[in-house]
């Protein structure tokens, strides 16, 4: 046992003395959320929109009013023709513009019935659909209120209330924090690990080790708490950026998404043992699990790619990528706030795959050089 | 009695394209300081790592302390001091922190075994805080024999432990070696130096894998079969090239700042025979003489042996 506890404080003394490890363990978690959080949004926020009034009245005012409280439009109100309007476009800073016509009111007070021109810049489908939502949305609720104050009966009186459920706020950030840690804790987790047995090799310390009354078990066992310490730090400091950051709410218990994650850095960690025990050089393991691991997490973790759109082939390669179960249960447990009962499938399977990879890993350990 | 055995033992690499030993069999008696002396690549290192169980023989027996490396790994692991030709520990890690994390690693501390490594630590004491990184070259194998010796092995397996060491620290080394050989600790030690071999109370000579000869450092050089004459004139490499074109002469190599010399038995008067030939070739500040053999001219004549035979 002090044997254990002497080996786990070299490993330590080995992470604290190795800025550059130690720059990419605490470093990378940091840019990640940062830049999913806030870079690769899929929001769109600041919408450069102008507002052509030819109608210039007390209606047509109340209208270009609410547009402008929104805080997705950047409104400039500005009297432009046709021409103009298709120049503004062409420059690129301008992405939809509003068309008031003339006999905007009177329509609506005569027939009511009126119309209203919207223009969108085409070439960006998903700003351009973004646009017409937010203006078709704004337009309409002005339309019932309307209706209310000049005792005119709404056009439609059934409207389809949009409710996007666990995520009211459309906040983006919350679909990329689970995908992020999951991304995070399989590198960090698996790199690292993978390295730290290799660098044993290649600094001939392993020779030592081995001539030496050290279990090889013991050898895994010291190598992979540090690791697994410091990657829980490493969970808490994402998990610290995306409330306190990104706004992100932790709604189911904090116990079970811990417990999870320790589940799923275990796993890593015997990926990353296993890496280790197969390869004989740092680059070998290096290059095994960034290049190897990052982009399978990456596409098949489903949280940039949906799994659903793919080929049925990748569907089924996605059942083995440990990083898919992780992210489905802190999906379940930290934005869906549900309990166990609806994760046991996912820590089901991450057990599974922990105990098949370390007892490989374990047979896998050379004894001999 | 014996401490360290090997019998037959075979290691190749590649699939068996590359002999590192070949056909190896030695003794090595309890509390004996025992030299294997070869050039690189003779196959020391394969040895070691045989003995010290990192390494599977292909063929043969082998046991160190009574244990057999094969079966009884796990125990010889735990009783041998072993320091590998490359320095092996904690680069990042201190002095201090280096012989701590081995002391309880073999289930020990510092203190108990302190009167041991006591003469060795002393010396390295001052750099207790330094990482083992930033230690000299000496200073590093110091610390490397003191973490070998913290548990009180009964053998002491150092492979190559003075290669890139300067001068003084290598005697240094070597009364080190003789101060543990006192207290009992039966000590193998390989080398490429061969001044380094008369310090061993009994050698190894090893050549691409075989070994050549074992005896006490004397014998062998006592066992030089012919007359060694030394030869040197103003011209030294000429001088070589002229006796090496003589028929009288044996054989001829150049050894630090003299040509070392055999004859062929017909020659009775080498020292007149070799001044003439030299004279003869219009040498001049020619010194001729008599030598000793030692174990580096006894090594050169084995593998020339060996080669003729082969």
């Amino acid at each position: 046992m002090k044997q254990l506890l002497v080996f786990i404080k070299k490993e330590f003394y080995h992470v604290f003395r190795d800025r550059r490890t130690l720059l990419i363990m605490f470093g990378l978690p940091i840019v990640q959320i940062i830049l999913f959080g806030f870079a690769l949004s899929s929001e769109v926020k600041n919408i450069h929109l102008v507002i052509a009034d030819y109608s210039k009245d007390v209606k047509s005012q109340k209208l270009i009013n609410k547009i402008m409280t929104s805080e997705y439009l950047l409104v400039e109100q500005v009297n432009l023709n046709y021409q103009e309007i298709e120049q503004e476009f062409k420059r690129g800073e301008v992405k939809g513009a509003l068309i008031i016509p003339v006999n905007f009111s009177s329509d609506l007070l005569h027939s009511g019935k009126s119309q209203i021109q919207v223009i969108t810049d085409g070439s960006d489908p998903n700003i351009s659909k973004t646009i017409t939502n937010y203006l078709t949305a704004i337009i309409v609720d002005f339309q019932q209120q309307e209706a209310l104050s000049d005792q005119v009966p709404a056009l439609l009186s059934i409207q389809p209330e949009v409710r996007m459920l666990f995520n009211e706020e459309g906040n983006g950030s919350l679909n990329f924090i689970p995908g992020v840690m999951a991304l995070i804790l399989m590198i960090i987790c698996t790199a690292l690990t993978s390295v730290s047995v290799v660098k044993e090799k290649e600094m001939g310390t392993m020779e030592v080790l081995l001539v030496s009354p050290f279990k090889p078990v013991f050898v895994l066992i010291a190598k992979a708490i540090p690791y697994l310490l410091l990657s829980l730090a490493n969970f808490t400091l994402i998990l610290l950026l995306a409330v306190f950051v990104l706004d992100v709410e932790v709604r189911g218990s904090l116990l079970l998404l811990y417990l999870e994650s320790t589940l799923f850095i275990i796993t890593c960690l015997s990926l990353g043992l296993l890496i280790s025990n197969v390869t004989n050089s740092q680059q070998t393991a290096l290059l095994i699990s960034l290049m190897g691991m990052m982009l399978p997490t990456l596409i098949f973790t489903g949280f940039i790619m949906p799994l659903e759109n793919m080929p049925k082939i990748f569907q089924v390669i996605s059942n083995f990528i440990p990083s898919r179960w992780y992210y489905l249960a802190v999906k379940s447990v930290m934005l869906k706030g549900l309990g166990f009962s609806y994760v046991w499938k996912e820590t089901l399977v991450l057990t599974g795959m922990t105990v098949g990879l370390l007892s490989i890993a374990l047979k896998k350990f050379k004894v001999r050089l | 009695m014996e401490t360290v055995t090997l019998q037959n033992i075979v290691k190749t690499y590649n699939n068996g394209s590359v002999k590192a030993v070949d056909d190896v069999s030695f003794t090595v008696k309890e509390g004996e300081l025992f030299g294997l002396i070869g050039p690189d690549g003779a196959g020391k290192t394969s040895i070691f790592r045989i003995l010290t169980t990192v390494l599977l023989a292909d063929k043969g027996q082998a046991s160190v302390a009574g244990f057999d490396v094969v079966k009884d790994y796990k125990e010889i692991r735990a009783s041998v001091g072993y320091m590998p030709g490359k320095f092996s520990l904690y680069q990042d890690l201190t002095v201090l922190e280096n012989l701590n994390f081995f002391a309880t690693v073999f289930g020990t501390t510092i203190e108990e075994n302190y009167e041991l490594i006591k003469d060795i630590y002393d010396q390295i004491k001052p750099f207790n805080n330094r990482r083992a990184g930033k230690l000299s070259g000496g200073m590093k194998q110091k610390l490397a024999l003191c973490c070998a010796l913290i548990h009180k092995p009964k053998v002491l397996l150092l492979d190559e432990p003075t290669t890139g060491v300067d001068v003084v620290s290598r005697k240094e080394f070597w009364e080190m070696l003789k101060t543990l050989k006192r207290q009992g600790i039966t000590i193998l030690v390989s080398t490429p130096y061969m001044d380094e071999a008369t310090l061993c109370e009994r050698i190894a000579l090893i050549q691409d894998g075989k070994i050549m000869t074992v005896d006490a450092p004397e014998n062998i050089m006592k066992a030089y079969p012919t007359k060694l004459y030394a030869a040197r004139s103003r011209e030294i490499y000429r001088l070589l090239l002229d006796y090496r074109s003589d028929e009288a002469i044996e054989s001829s190599y150049a050894f630090g700042e003299y040509l070392h010399i055999t004859l062929h038995n017909k020659v009775h008067d080498g020292l007149s025979k070799l001044n003439e030939i030299a004279e003869k070739k219009g040498h001049v500040e020619i010194q001729v003489k008599e030598i000793k053999a030692t174990i580096e001219d006894s090594f050169i004549r084995l593998m020339g042996e060996k080669e003729a035979k082969v």
